[in-house]
């Protein structure tokens, strides 16, 4: 662990870009935080917190030097990954009637995102496991992860909606990161787990970190696990949903539920995503795209005939039964990190703590 | 090839990219059923293609878009790759307007097929409704192409039409076979049904188990092939050598869209033929 002074970390961000990477960093865009394109350390958000409740988002502009003094931005890593919309391939075909079929690949360059949460690193590898690590090893995300530098920030200061803790995937970034930082007012502790990420510290003013600093950072990490007040229950709710699949709550939940969509939106592990034909107009070419879906759309169901989850009861259960109960099936865990987006972008405040407490708890 | 390299290779290939096929023949088998025979169109891999029966390919349309489709040919004996489809929706449509000579687009096969090898040795039951004789009569050709090496064969085909009953004359043929029982109902009856009539699934009641050693292979309406599943558990034959074929959206056929999960199954991928053991828990409930 080394020390990186605030009046060096522009030399970080240079060290990156001569290193070859475009770097993403959180920025604030129309009152919220976003990851974007980053050419100076001026756009980060500095002296800002997040002030977030189920259904609410503030940004609250706080006199300190903090970068990083918020919880989490709208989005996850998600995009940077599983891409919103992209497309797969183009379908040709000629006077004769022959097709051929053309492989689109994104063509990114290496990326080095700075700000990343430990929820949302957490978040990164449940994907890896559905896209990458699987019987099919998805080509477009794999092209995209792969040209991924990350580093991370400790979570000091997390929203109201935080519960990360609770779902061991913060606040402190254990695994996942290239360069793992630790903010404070004087500057970082920078920890670094990739041979590539040596080389890039190779390049900074780095010290020796002191035995206060490292106390310092111990005590940090034990406030923001202290300032959390949701939680969801550390064990498996698989077999407690299942149980509960007529519990009355579903039919209350449903009658507050918009079917909007915005918590898979927002959620860094919904994967669900539909696939489309475009065809030029003369009939020639088609492009095959896909893009984000959601099980709260009527379409995610549609059989031939029939849609099968034809109310917002079945598809809200759909969600929260996947995402913390059938997930254990399919990778081992919670599809949850804890991040608390889906309840402070559900325009009705669902808070998916308390609705999975009022749904298993009798059965725990 | 082997399984390891067809495994191998298919990792580093592109599974959502299909590849082109032409349509050798084209069959209308009922009013809105028909039949393609595809060869893909390069040779190389026309003859690597290997598949199981009870696998299943995404089919193109072009500028229409794709839909998952049961190859009913038999792998070892055929030379075309066969597909039965009823026209239902916006692809399938588009499907059945086209004709011998025309180009689609073929990705594949996905998904885990029937338990032949397990089967063989024991007496089966091959149960389907309404057009789930589709999937299921890839695994009767197979069966009868290879008819010593399985005990006592029981069909059971249930529609709800005459007009859903394709290939009766297959199905006289299968009668003739020595050791195989075959059993035909439709709900409504018509003046040259030759069958029985018979509502719901009552001519499952003529439907023996003969023997310990019995698998049930099944494809069908979800309440039917629970209803078949629990009849046959009553004659004494296991939860776990009943295999029932799923069906939901599917999209991208290898696990990833979401669309076809069942519980935490990916139809496309961890089935579509599963033991009823595997999923009986949620089997029947609304909304899964």
């Amino acid at each position: 662990m080394q020390f990186l002074a605030r009046q060096d970390f522009p030399k970080l961000l240079e060290s990156l870009i001569i290193a070859g990477y475009q770097c993403i960093a959180p920025q604030i865009r129309e009152g919220a935080i976003v990851y974007d394109k980053l050419q100076s350390v001026t756009q980060l958000p500095q002296g800002y917190r997040d002030n977030q409740r189920p259904a609410h988002y503030q940004l609250e502009k706080n006199e300190d030097v903090l970068y990083f003094g918020w919880a989490v931005g709208v989005q996850a890593l998600k995009p940077l990954t599983f891409a919103p919309r992209e497309s797969l391939w183009t379908a040709k075909r000629d006077a004769n009637g022959k097709l051929t079929f053309i492989e689109t690949h994104p063509e990114i360059p290496p990326t080095a995102v700075i700000g990343v949460r430990a929820c949302d690193l957490a978040a990164l590898h449940l994907q890896d496991q559905h896209f990458a690590y699987n019987s099919y090893s998805d080509t477009y995300y794999n092209a995209r992860r792969r040209q991924l530098f990350l580093i991370s920030v400790d979570c000091a200061f997390p929203a109201s909606t935080c519960f990360c803790a609770s779902t061991g995937d913060g606040p402190s970034a254990q695994t996942g990161f290239d360069i793992a930082l630790t903010e404070f007012p004087e500057g970082f502790l920078v920890r670094s787990k990739s041979s590539r990420a040596e080389a890039i510290l190779a390049t900074l003013p780095l010290t020796e970190v002191s035995e206060t600093q490292q106390q310092a950072a111990l005590a940090q990490n034990q406030q923001a696990i202290e300032k959390q007040t949701r939680q969801l229950p550390s064990r498996n709710l698989k077999a407690a949903f299942f149980a509960n699949l007529e519990h009355e709550r579903w039919q209350d939940i449903a009658t507050r539920c918009l079917a909007c969509g915005n918590c898979t939106s927002v959620c860094p592990t919904c994967f669900c995503h539909s696939e489309s034909a475009e065809p030029t107009l003369d009939g020639s070419s088609n492009t095959q795209y896909r893009q984000w879906d959601s099980c709260f759309t009527l379409g995610h169901s549609y059989m031939h005939s029939f849609v099968l989850r034809d109310n917002i009861l079945l598809r809200y259960r759909q969600w929260l039964t996947h995402k913390l109960g059938s997930w254990h099936d399919q990778y081992g865990r919670s599809g949850c990190v804890g991040c608390g987006r889906c309840l402070t972008w559900c325009p009705v405040g669902i808070d998916i703590t308390v609705e999975a407490q009022a749904i298993c708890g009798e059965s725990l | 090839m082997t399984q390891m390299t067809v495994a191998s290779a298919r990792a580093r290939h592109n599974a959502y990219l299909p590849v082109e096929a032409e349509i050798v023949e084209f069959v209308q088998e009922s009013q809105t059923i028909f039949t393609l025979g595809l060869r893909l169109t390069d040779p190389a891999l026309h003859a690597a293609y290997h598949y199981a029966p009870g696998q299943f390919n995404m089919l193109y349309l072009h500028g229409v878009g794709e839909v998952a489709i049961s190859i009913v040919s038999d792998p070892e004996h055929e030379d075309l790759l066969t597909h039965t489809i009823n026209r239902v929706g916006r692809v399938t449509r588009g499907f059945a307007q086209l004709q011998v000579g025309q180009r689609i687009g073929v990705r594949g096969p996905f998904g885990r097929g029937w338990p032949l090898r397990e089967a063989e040795g024991q007496d089966v039951i091959i149960l389907s409704g309404g057009l789930g004789c589709a999937p299921v009569i890839s695994v009767i050709n197979y069966i009868m192409r290879r008819r010593e090496r399985f005990g006592h064969l029981t069909i059971v085909q249930k529609v709800k039409h005459v007009d859903e009953f394709i290939w009766p004359e297959r199905y006289e043929k299968f009668k003739q076979v020595p050791d195989t029982t075959v059993l035909v109902a439709s709900t409504e009856g018509s003046v040259n049904w030759r069958w029985d009539v018979s509502p719901r699934i009552k001519i499952l009641e003529e439907v023996q188990v003969r023997s310990e050693r019995t698998v049930a292979m099944m494809c069908g309406p979800e309440g039917m092939m629970q209803s078949a599943t629990q009849y046959l558990t009553s004659l004494g034959m296991q939860e776990s050598s009943v295999y029932l074929s799923l069906e939901r959206n599917m999209q991208c056929a290898v696990g990833h869209c979401g669309h076809c999960q069942f519980g935490g199954q990916f139809i496309c991928k961890d089935g579509p033929v599963f033991a009823y053991s595997e999923i009986k828990h949620l089997l029947g409930t609304r909304g899964i």
